[in-house]
């Protein structure tokens, strides 16, 4: 499952516009520089492709390692 | 007791660099310095040091600039034009605070100017060697000797200020042949390399950096640095010879190749009588102001500035120190019109005859 | 199940790109290739002068920041002194195809053994939008209000079939940076030369489209179309040389 950390976040929506399931969604919360930070509006239809992760230009999503979340 | 050689001064310094620990050079083809990247063109692969022939002045000094920030021992060579399109790299090593050693054997500008020697680049070397204010320590020697002794030794001073040298020269003396005695090659090993370089052979295990571009109140700070350095320079590290000054009444003030014609001439001079003497700058910059400052200008009846340029380059240091206590002269050939023994002595006699105005 | 993290070289902050750059996507790229290869310590950045410059407060590792259109000059002072390091040196198009040309197509002559990274996203970002070698024809720019017009400022230069046509490049590929397949392939071109680096080869170079959504007067999403459009017909992505395939 995929991890956002909205701090690095500058709401660009690349990671939106290419998950190839709709995952995720822009949110309505702003991070503390003032951005919105999407958010996984579909969670289930995950398929850890890592897409999102790999487009984003601010290194601002992660997948943890295969079973358990071990890096942030 | 070093190597004793007969050889032409741009190869004297050469081989003086590479000895000093010169392991890195990047050069481009310009008269009358051309002997220098030559001869290190195959000297400096034999001592596993690095030449590159730069596809411009501007490439080179950047090379060096590269080079020095991984704590090798870094040099580039031009003459005047050469030295201009490396105003803004010599500012950067500055700025980024590298050592490194850059030559100029001088000729005849502004322009193209001429290929023939001349003094012409005195206030570019000691006033504004690039933009931001930076200053350099600044060597003139006057013979190829003079020249190996400072070369030889210039990274010390590089590396100690963190700052690049230059080693101002003419053509003349660039292609002098004289003999020489080459001091031993310095033994340098991985764990002389600077700890403040990004090389990693000297062990750092941390993340480095070097960069000429700062936020505001760090460069602020740097500059305040270089301007208490500049200070200590003055008091520490002026080079000036003085010769003959103690009963003189008149004396030449002159460096480099001009330095050696103006000597012919107080000991001409002297033989008539006349009570002459010279003060010669060895280093420009600090200038040795206390050499002239301090003179008894109730004996002192004159100062004649001797240049291989025209105007005279050097007037106005001088003035600032004798503030009016007497006249100052200056004689000069330039455009690589080179000074002579009787043009000299005819000059100064003249001034002292006192039918020639200031 | 693809593991992703954040790439160890890559400041504990956010980069000082605008929103959607692609230079800090590049950046990304550089940084996560390097810990692919477990070169943290052993890479060296030569930072170049424009929005590259920005890694200044962002890049993690070693770094030298040079004049502007100097870095292919100052990583051959560093490499051919220090050839265990990994050196690159990480520049834009104005810094590249406009002041530093004698440089970028020098070193590349000389088949100096370091990589280049080229963003080339056809403006000088850094100081407001002015028009660069790579600004397309009729590309409005604040240097060509109407429109850049070949008549009076040429044409946008190409510089992987420029440095192709070179001797002693390894390898010369050209990536956008605006798809994921891109941003894969360009990830894959970089971690090649830095290989090739790394394996004593000689001189590589990747050119990386990128976008400029403050200076394009676009959405970052838009610029991305904008490329697709205008960008990449032009500046053609694929590999322009790779002397180790050849030579399979």
């Amino acid at each position: 499952m995929i991890e956002i950390n909205p701090r690095y976040c500058k709401s660009c929506g690349y990671c939106i516009r290419f998950c190839p399931k709709k995952v995720l969604a822009m949110g309505d919360e702003r991070n503390r520089r003032g951005y919105f930070y999407p958010v996984t509006a579909n969670a289930g239809a995950c398929i850890s492709c890592g897409i999102c992760a790999s487009v984003c230009p601010e290194a601002a999503i992660t997948l943890p390692g295969k079973g358990e979340c071990d890096n942030g | 007791m070093g190597e004793k050689r007969f050889m032409k001064g741009n190869e004297a310094i050469a081989e003086a660099a590479v000895r000093g620990g010169c392991r890195f050079f990047a050069g481009y083809p310009i008269t009358p310095q051309n002997e220098i990247p030559e001869y290190l063109s195959w000297r400096l692969p034999e001592v596993g040091g690095v030449y590159v022939q730069g596809e411009s002045e501007v490439a080179s000094v950047n090379m060096v600039y590269g080079a020095a920030a991984m704590g090798t021992r870094s040099m580039t060579s031009s003459s005047g034009p050469g030295i201009s399109l490396k105003a803004e790299g010599i500012s950067y090593l500055a700025a980024a605070m590298l050592p490194a050693l850059i030559v100029n054997i001088s000729r005849g500008g502004p322009g193209l100017g001429s290929i023939q020697p001349a003094q012409s680049d005195y206030l570019q070397a000691t006033k504004a060697l690039g933009h931001g204010g930076f200053h350099c320590m600044v060597f003139a020697p006057n013979s190829a000797q003079e020249a190996v002794d400072i070369v030889y030794d210039a990274w010390e001073y590089a590396e100690r200020d963190r700052n690049p040298v230059l080693v101002l020269m003419d053509g003349c003396l660039g292609n002098i042949m004289e003999e020489v005695e080459l001091p031993p090659m310095k033994e340098r090993t991985d764990a002389d390399i600077p700890e403040w370089s990004l090389s990693r052979r000297n062990g750092r295990d941390y993340q480095g950096n070097i960069t000429p571009i700062y936020t505001e109140p760090i460069l602020e700070g740097i500059n305040m640095m270089a301007g208490e350095m500049y200070k200590q320079w003055e008091e520490d590290d002026v080079k000036v010879e003085e010769f003959m000054t103690e009963d003189a009444e008149y004396i030449v003030v002159a460096y480099g190749i001009a330095s050696r014609v103006s000597k012919e001439a107080v000991l001409t001079l002297r033989e008539k009588g006349v009570k002459i003497g010279l003060i010669r700058p060895i280093t420009l910059f600090p200038f040795p102001k206390a050499s002239l400052r301090d003179l008894d200008y109730s004996r002192v009846k004159g100062i004649i500035d001797v240049e291989m340029t025209i105007p005279a380059q050097m007037r106005e240091d001088i003035e600032l120190q004798v503030m009016g206590r007497c006249p100052v002269y200056e004689y000069g050939r330039s455009g690589g019109c080179l000074l002579d023994d009787d043009g000299v002595l005819e000059a100064i006699e003249e001034i002292i005859a006192g039918g020639n105005d200031e | 199940m693809t593991e992703y993290s954040r790439a160890s070289l890559l400041a504990d902050a956010p980069s000082g790109y605008c929103p959607g750059c692609l230079h800090s996507l590049a950046t990304k790229l550089i940084a996560e290739v390097i810990d692919d290869l477990g070169q943290q310590d052993n890479s060296l950045n030569v930072i170049s002068v424009g929005c590259s410059a920005l890694n200044i407060l962002y890049w993690g590792g070693d770094f030298l920041s040079v004049a502007h259109g100097r870095a292919p000059a100052a990583a051959t002072g560093i490499k051919r002194t220090n050839p265990e390091r990994l050196v690159f040196a990480y520049q834009g198009d104005g810094d590249l195809a406009a002041i530093g040309l004698a440089e970028i197509m020098s070193a590349a002559n000389r088949g100096e053994n370091f990589t280049v990274i080229f963003a080339n996203n056809q403006t000088y970002g850094m100081t407001g939008g002015q028009m660069a070698p790579t600004t397309l024809i009729g590309q409005k720019t604040t240097t060509t209000v109407y429109g850049r017009d070949p008549a009076t400022t040429g044409y946008p230069l190409k510089m992987c079939e420029l440095i192709s046509t070179l001797e002693a490049p390894r390898y010369v590929a050209r990536f956008a940076l605006n798809s994921p397949k891109g941003v894969n392939d360009a990830r894959k071109g970089i971690k090649k030369a830095f290989e090739i680096q790394l394996a004593g080869k000689g001189f590589t170079f990747v050119e990386l489209l990128t976008n400029c959504p403050t200076n394009w007067k676009l959405s970052p999403l838009d610029t991305l179309e904008y490329m697709n459009t205008n960008t990449i017909p032009y500046f053609r992505p694929g590999v322009y040389k790779d002397t180790e395939a050849d030579a399979e």
